[in-house]
C-alpha cells in the first residue's frame, strides 16, 4: 500500500514538472531552437535510443560512475577504519583533509588532464575524489564513537586484530557509514556530468557539450532528464540496498 | 586461596585531581562461591569487579587468580554487563558463539554448544532471531548463554539485572541461581540490591562510599534454596540494612 502510494506521488510529481515546462514553454517567446518544448524532448530521446548513441553515452558514464565510486567508497572507508583506530595519527592527516576537502574536484581538472590525458581516467578521479571525503571523515567519526561496551566484550571473549575490525568495528559502524556513502552516491554523480564535460569524448556530460555545440537545445534537454532519471534510479537502488543490508543487520525494524 | 585481593587500590585522574574509587580492598573468595558486591553508587563495586576481571587494573596492591596477577581480560573470566553487550548485528545464535570462534571451534561444535546453552536460558525458539527483536530480560539470557558457552571458571556480573523490571528481575535470579548451582561456576555479582545480595550470595562483601571501602563481609546462612518471603530470609536482609545504619532506632530518648 505503502510502494502503491508513495508510486502515485512520483508520477503526480513528475506530471507537474512536465506542467510546469510545458507552461513556461506555452507562455514564454523563445524559440523552439533555445527552448524545447516537452514533446521536442521526447522526440530527441526518442531518436537517440533509436540509433544507439545514447546507450553508448549511458555506458561510458556508467562504466566511470562505477569504477571512480566503487573503488572511493571501498578506499574511503577502509582507511578510516584505521585512522579511527588510530585517533593519534588522525589528528595529524585531519588538517589536510580539512584543508582539501572545500576544494571542489573541478579544480584539479587542469592538472588532471596534463598527467593523464583525455579519456576515462579524469571523470573516474573526479568522482573518486567528491565522494572520498565525506565517507572517509564520517567512517573515522563513527570508529571514534563506538559503543566502548564492543571492546570490552571483544577484548573478553579473546577477539583480536584483525578479526575485531571486520567482525565487530566494521559491522558496529556500519549503519553511520551507510548514511554516507548514500549521500556521497549522490554528489559523485553531480560530479560525474561535471567532470565528462571536459575531460571525455563520450558520455552524458559530453553530450552536453556536444548538444551545445551542434545547438541541438533538444538533445540538450533529452540528456539533462536522463541525467536526472538515472540519478533517481542510483539512489532509490542504493537505498533499496542499504535498506535490506541494515535489515541484515537486526536494526531499523 | 582462588582469588586473593590484597590491599588493592584504584585512582583516577578526574579533571587533573585524583579520585580515589576504592582503597584498603582485601579479600580472598573460593572456587565456586557466589560472592555480591553491595553498596551504595560510588563506593567502587563496578570500579573493584573491573580490577578482578581485568578491564582496568588497580593502581597499588594486588589482584591474584590463581596465584596470577590479573593484568587484562581472559576469555576464562567471562564478564556479564548490565546493558548485555550482545552485537546487534548478530543473531541470537551468533552471539553465543562469538567467543568459539575466537577459541577456533570447529563450526558444527560450536552449533552444538550454542545450542545447548541457548535451550539452558529458555531461548531455542529466538535462534535465529536479532537482538533488537528481544524484551530486555531475553536480551541478559543470551548474554549468559554467551557467557557459560566458553565454559569460563568465573562469571562476573555488573549490575546484570539493573536495567530489568522487579518481575522479570526475580525470574532471572531464580534462573542465575539455579544455573550457578549446575554449573559450580565462580561467580562475582555487584549489585545495589540488598535483597538480591541475600537471595544469591553466598558471601555478601558491603561496600561503603568515600572513598570506597569494604565495611565488612557477610556469610549468608542461608541454604541453597531460598525464599524470599521467609522469615529466615528477612532476618538476613535485617542484618544488611543494620550494616548499612539503615534501620531506625526503636526506642527514641527524650530530653526534656
Amino acid at each position: 500500500m505503502k510502494k502503491i502510494l508513495s508510486i502515485k506521488n512520483i508520477i503526480i510529481s513528475l506530471l507537474l514538472l512536465l506542467g510546469v515546462w510545458q507552461l513556461i514553454y506555452v507562455l514564454t517567446d523563445f524559440s523552439s531552437a533555445l527552448f524545447p518544448s516537452p514533446l521536442q524532448a521526447f522526440n530527441a530521446m526518442a531518436e537517440m535510443i533509436s540509433n544507439g548513441i545514447l546507450l553508448t553515452h549511458i555506458g561510458a558514464s556508467m562504466y566511470r560512475f562505477a569504477v571512480g565510486y566503487v573503488s572511493s567508497v571501498i578506499i574511503a572507508v577502509l582507511l578510516g577504519l584505521f585512522l579511527g583506530r588510530l585517533p593519534k595519527v588522525f589528528q595529524y592527516i585531519n588538517p589536510a583533509v580539512q584543508l582539501l576537502r572545500p576544494i571542489s574536484p573541478m579544480a584539479w581538472m587542469p592538472f588532471i588532464v596534463l598527467w593523464f590525458g583525455i579519456g576515462d581516467i579524469p571523470a573516474i578521479i573526479i568522482i573518486f575524489i567528491s565522494a572520498f571525503f565525506p565517507v572517509l571523515l564520517s567512517t573515522v567519526s563513527a570508529v571514534n564513537g563506538i559503543d566502548p561496551i564492543y571492546m570490552k566484550v571483544s577484548k573478553n571473549f579473546g577477539i583480536k586484530q584483525p578479526q575485531i575490525m571486520w567482525k565487530v568495528i566494521f559491522p558496529a559502524v556500519f549503519p553511520q557509514i551507510a548514511n554516507s556513502i548514500h549521500l556521497a552516491l549522490g554528489t559523485a554523480w553531480v560530479f560525474l556530468v561535471a567532470g565528462e564535460m571536459t575531460g571525455t569524448q563520450s558520455g552524458l556530460g559530453y553530450l552536453v557539450i556536444d548538444a551545445r555545440n551542434n545547438l541541438r537545445a533538444d538533445i540538450l534537454f533529452a540528456d539533462i532528464i536522463v541525467i536526472g532519471l538515472i540519478g533517481l534510479i542510483l539512489d532509490s537502488l542504493l537505498k533499496t540496498a542499504e535498506k535490506q543490508i541494515l535489515k541484515a543487520w537486526g536494526g531499523a525494524d | 586461596m582462588y582469588i586473593e585481593i590484597e590491599n588493592a587500590r584504584k585512582t583516577f585522574l578526574q579533571n587533573g585531581r585524583e579520585f580515589t574509587a576504592f582503597t584498603d580492598v582485601s579479600l580472598s573468595i573460593e572456587k565456586g562461591e557466589f560472592i555480591c558486591l553491595l553498596g551504595p553508587s560510588g563506593c567502587g563495586k563496578s570500579t573493584l569487579l573491573n580490577a578482578i576481571a581485568g578491564f582496568s587494573p588497580v593502581t597499588s596492591g594486588s589482584v591474584k587468580i590463581e596465584g596470577k596477577e590479573v593484568k587484562e581480560p581472559s576469555i576464562k573470566n567471562v564478564t556479564i554487563f548490565q546493558n548485555y553487550g550482545l552485537l546487534p548485528w548478530r543473531t541470537v545464535q551468533k552471539n553465543v558463539e562469538l567467543g568459539l570462534e575466537s577459541q577456533k571451534v570447529p563450526k558444527e561444535e560450536r552449533r552444538k554448544i550454542s545450542d545447548k546453552y541457548i535451550e539452558m536460558v529458555g531461548l531455542s525458539d529466538f535462534k535465529k532471531s536479532h537482538p533488537r527483536q528481544l524484551s530486555g530480560g531475553m536480551q541478559q539470557r543470551v548474554s549468559i548463554a554467551r557467557a557459560l558457552a566458553v565454559s569460563p571458571d568465573i562469571i562476573f556480573m555488573d549490575e546484570p539485572f539493573g536495567a530489568l523490571d522487579a518481575i522479570t528481575r526475580m525470574k532471572l535470579q531464580d534462573d542465575i541461581l539455579s544455573i550457578s548451582r549446575r554449573e559450580k561456576k565462580t561467580i562475582i555479582l555487584v549489585t545495589h540490591d540488598i535483597e538480591e545480595a541475600v537471595f544469591l550470595a553466598d558471601r555478601i562483601v558491603i561496600m561503603t562510599a568515600n572513598p570506597g571501602k569494604i565495611k565488612s563481609v557477610l556469610t549468608v546462612p542461608l541454604k541453597s534454596h531460598r525464599e524470599r518471603t521467609a522469615s529466615d530470609f528477612l532476618q538476613v536482609r535485617d542484618k544488611v540494612f543494620e550494616l548499612f545504619n539503615m534501620k531506625h532506632e526503636e526506642h527514641i530518648e527524650y530530653m526534656i
